[in-house]
């Protein structure tokens, strides 16, 4: 019935003119996945009932003359991120049966919103990791070719809302964890700059860099999630008390006039000549459209894969300390003494590349190593956002590709871990900095994968890169 | 023997007086059952997040300032990280290189006159959960888990276990004057571990230094230090090592014991905490609290003995605890000039007798600065008796009221006219003929039983001088 492709915009007109209810709405969604996710592995758990009931709630809230964008739409979210009463596993044996006890902040919102649940998307474990290979429970697929990886860690969610199955979702990004996979499969995907979306109640990756942010079908739904959940959070002391504009007003406005600037760094020879290929054309269009191209250099963009691996990794060491047994979560059976539950527990629950991050942070921060470390990844992360300072100053937002590649095929890249965090190079320098970015596709290759485009802008400049999303997506018609 | 010299240090652990814990708004209370005063914050769930509580900061800094230290305008946390049972997140979220109080310092009195002991610096941290050791399993009560602590960290300026304890006894009282901590040892309010090292007089370099932890009280400390200086002297002057390590007191067996060498410490991977912003403060908010500091003990001493012409032995007693002093100088203003001393007088024997055997302190007792004033008035003015005024002091400082409306309602004015007066001792001569005759004869004495006889029979109202001069007066006719 009421497409599985709608967007989200177009979801909330017709529930506006009562097209369909949300019961409908919420139905078609669950038929979907029903159908289609055998194949995809999208969700890890879907709350039929739940969702049904958020749903008719939302219906006779409609009824009684409520309104909003996201009354009665139902949505998909990441697993690491909690909604009370719900599962919330990380992708981990770690969590396996574990339920949140209270909303994150984003969630909050969403419910007060009215929006439904209706499911829990797969992720790589913990949010680490590039593929959703890596989650403890079964690997996404791409919805366009379902021998190819979905991206991660939010491939889940890409997954479910390329794949018909979601009409929106939520994922977060620590180092390109919404937009990788948004390019992968071929959906738009905003990470928020840091502070401009609360991290209160999502399972912290690595603090100075996690975001939660919108994966959908349009720039235009981006825009209309985002509104709902940026702000300032009491939760959340990292949260910036800036006033959040109004982002689908933002949208208007084209790229004439516009400064895009072209980073110089992010134009590499490793690059698949499609993507490369792809994104010059949408440059190409921008610039018949009047936007100002403007060539620059963000001269230390080759160290920020090597700062983001060792900042990431030691945040995470800590971050994941908690999970030991004790108060939640998978317990060792029969330990010896307290350290041994710690031991076995741990060593039971996590899986490689959460062990593999947790040793190589535990080993940055040891005495006599900090500094040359963490200390000196700082003070990349500091050239890093000067670079970033100092382009926008002379453009409003910076095109680049979101990945050398397009998505790869299951199995590829999971031998080579050094492998897989290179393939992150235009992505953490944003995250190392701080600043937003949106992922959103450009075209596709010979062989009908899509490829993305990354467009930074400054922190708080989320007006800008939607602004100039919007325009690629209806004038340039990418 | 060689002489020896002592050095300790102490890193004084104080609980914040704040309503609720220093990063969630669970409140704090003590004896709670088990696990019932948490949150997902404190217990270290997936997604929670620490919110400074902004109050901690404000007691921080009056701590910091009451202490002479410089209250630094940036400051951050970092996490502590280790793995046990009691911290949720299996780490601790404390300020490791950039505290909020630098430098500072306590005078303390010693046998060789006053002490400087300088303080290196004040941090901010949360407190762990408590651990309870049952027969075959340990249970972990996170009540206490984030409880909001300051640590102070003394120079090594301490040379005894006697200074120590002065040291801490100054750090407590300004604490508790300053209403930054109730420093309730029996609560754990206040605990301390110690740093302590010797070495020949005259050799410029500290010895091997060995820390002592767990230990609860005041007594705990100096008994462990001299049990540790015991064993450190013994140690060298056998010609022995001493190893830097870190040592457990047993209160039990009364010794302390080794836990972990250097070699063995912990590797805590201090790294600045990401969730929590830098604790930025302007010049105009520090000002602001400083307006707010109470003034310190030992200079409230000194004024109160000048104001009120107290003896030093008086106001030190009625410094030494704040709603004391508060009271006396609320009751000694009441007064007229000049009735300071009496007003202690009755405060340090009367007043705190009642509040000893009652239990209560002096700011929840019925009795107000402004009965006590009227009760000293009373006397002074001559309306009542010194007797009379300390049998009617229980009462009103268990039922309150005004001791002037008191007297007035059960005629307990002093009895002081003359006519009245002469004739009870008319009477109680005529009925102690033998008494007088004794007095007479030489027994001196026997005027005593004389006025005592008249005090009993005016039931106590008779003005005591007046009737001591009427029978000396009487006395001296008879002779």
């Amino acid at each position: 019935m009421v497409g599985k492709e709608l967007t989200l915009c177009a979801a909330a007109e017709g529930l506006r003119q009562k097209a369909f209810s949300s019961v409908e709405l919420t139905q078609s969604v669950l038929d979907a996945i029903r159908e289609r996710d055998g194949a995809l592995n999208a969700y890890l758990s879907v709350d039929e009932t739940g969702a049904l009931q958020q749903a008719a709630a939302a219906d006779a809230a409609r009824a009684a003359g409520c309104d909003g964008d996201l009354l009665g739409i139902p949505l998909a979210l990441k697993d690491a991120i909690n909604v009370a009463g719900q599962p919330c596993s990380c992708a981990s044996k770690m969590l396996v049966d574990m339920i949140a006890p209270y909303d994150a902040t984003v969630s909050a919102r969403l419910r007060e919103a009215g929006a439904v649940f209706a499911g829990r998307t797969n992720m790589d474990e913990f949010a680490m990791g590039a593929s959703t290979e890596g989650s403890a429970f079964k690997i996404t697929r791409n919805p366009h070719d379902h021998a190819r990886v979905s991206g991660g860690s939010s491939g889940g969610s890409a997954a479910a809302v390329a794949g018909g199955m979601a009409i929106a979702a939520l994922g977060t990004d620590t180092g390109g964890s919404i937009r990788q996979p948004a390019a992968f499969c071929g959906c738009v995907g905003l990470k928020p700059s840091y502070g401009r979306v609360s991290r209160y109640g999502i399972a912290a990756c690595a603090s100075s860099m996690d975001q939660a942010g919108p994966m959908t079908r349009t720039v235009e739904d981006a825009a209309l999630l985002l509104q709902v959940l940026a702000g300032v959070d009491p939760h959340d002391g990292t949260t910036l008390d800036a006033p959040v504009p109004d982002y689908r007003a933002a949208l208007r406005g084209g790229v004439a006039g516009m400064r895009i600037g072209l980073p110089r760094e992010y134009d590499t020879d490793d690059t698949d000549p499609e993507v490369t290929a792809c994104v010059r054309r949408t440059v190409d269009a921008c610039a018949v459209a009047g936007a100002e191209i403007v060539e620059l250099s963000l001269p230390h963009t080759k160290y920020a894969v090597a700062a983001y691996t060792i900042l990431a990794a030691a945040e995470a060491s800590a971050n994941l300390a908690r999970f030991d047994g004790v108060r939640y979560g998978r317990r060792a059976a029969k330990p010896e003494s307290v350290f041994d539950l710690y031991a076995q527990s741990r060593a039971e629950g996590f899986g490689p590349e959460v062990k593999r991050r947790i040793i190589l942070g535990t080993y940055v921060l040891g005495s006599g190593r900090y500094d040359v470390y963490y200390g000196r990844a700082q003070r990349v992360r500091t050239l890093i956002r000067r670079d970033f300072d100092e382009a926008f100053k002379r453009c409003d937002v910076l095109f680049t590709p979101v990945v050398p590649t397009v998505a790869y095929k299951i199995g590829k890249a999971c031998d080579d871990p050094l492998k897989m965090y290179q393939s992150e190079m235009f992505t953490v320098p944003a995250s190392l900095a701080g600043i937003c970015g949106l992922s959103m596709p450009c075209g596709r290759t010979a062989s009908g994968l899509p490829v993305g485009l990354q467009i930074l802008g400054p922190a708080l400049g989320e007006c800008a890169v939607l602004r100039a999303g919007q325009a690629v997506e209806e004038e340039v018609g990418a | 023997m060689t002489p020896y010299l002592v050095t300790i240090g102490l890193e004084t652990h104080v609980q914040l007086k704040t309503a609720t814990k220093m990063f969630c708004g669970c409140s704090l209370t003590f004896g709670e059952e088990p696990n019932t005063t948490v949150c997902p914050v404190c217990m270290g769930y997936p997604g929670a997040l620490p919110v400074l509580n902004r109050e901690a900061v404000r007691l921080t800094v009056i701590s910091g300032l009451m202490l002479g230290c410089e209250i630094s305008r940036h400051s951050i946390f970092d996490r502590k990280n280790y793995f046990y049972p009691d911290m949720s997140k299996d780490y601790q979220i404390t300020q490791n290189t950039y505290p909020l109080c630098l430098g500072g310092g306590v005078t303390i009195e010693t046998p060789e006159g006053p002490k400087r002991i300088r303080i290196h610096h004040i941090h901010m941290e949360e407190d762990a959960a408590k651990i309870n050791h049952y027969a075959r399993f340990s249970g972990v009560d996170f009540n206490r888990c984030g409880t909001p602590l300051i640590e102070i960290v003394s120079e090594p300026d301490l040379a005894s276990p006697d200074e120590a304890m002065a040291y801490l006894h100054a750090l407590k009282q300004i604490l508790v004057y300053a209403g930054v901590s109730d420093c309730n040892l029996e609560e754990g309010n206040m605990r301390s571990d110690v740093n302590i090292s010797v070495r020949p007089a005259g050799q410029e370099q500290l010895g091997t230094k060995v820390e002592i932890k767990n230990m609860n009280t005041f007594k705990g400390i100096h008994a462990a230090l001299e049990y540790e200086i015991a064993r450190q002297l013994a140690v060298v002057r056998g010609g022995g090592m001493l190893v830097q390590e870190t040592r457990r007191w047993d209160p039990e067996l009364g010794e302390t014991q080794s836990m972990r060498s250097k070699e063995n410490a912990l590797d805590y991977r201090y790294f600045p905490e990401p969730d929590l912003v830098p604790v930025e403060l302007s010049e105009a908010q520090i000002e602001s609290w400083r307006t707010q500091l109470p003034e310190a003990p030992a200079v409230r001493r000194t004024r109160m003995m000048a104001e009120y012409g107290i003896p030093e032995y008086d106001a030190g007693v009625l410094a030494d605890v704040k709603e004391n002093a508060d009271f006396f100088e609320a009751a000694a203003r009441a007064c007229k000039p000049g009735l300071g001393k009496t007003v202690s007088n009755w405060f340090m024997t009367e007043v705190m007798r009642l509040l000893s055997e009652s239990g209560m302190g002096v700011d929840v007792c019925a009795l107000t600065p402004a009965a006590l004033a009227e009760l000293v008035t009373l006397v002074d003015e001559g309306v009542i008796n010194g007797p009379t005024a300390k049998e009617l002091l229980p009462e009103v400082f268990a039922k309150g009221g005004s001791p002037r409306t008191i007297v007035d309602e059960r005629g307990l004015a002093q009895v002081s006219d003359v006519a009245v007066l002469e004739a009870f001792i008319a009477q109680v001569f005529a009925e102690n003929v033998k008494t007088v005759a004794d007095f007479h004869a030489g027994k001196k004495a026997a005027a005593g039983f004389l006025v005592g006889q008249v005090m009993k029979l005016s039931k106590g109202k008779a003005d005591p001088k007046q009737v001591g001069r009427l029978v000396a007066e009487r006395l001296a006719e008879g002779q």
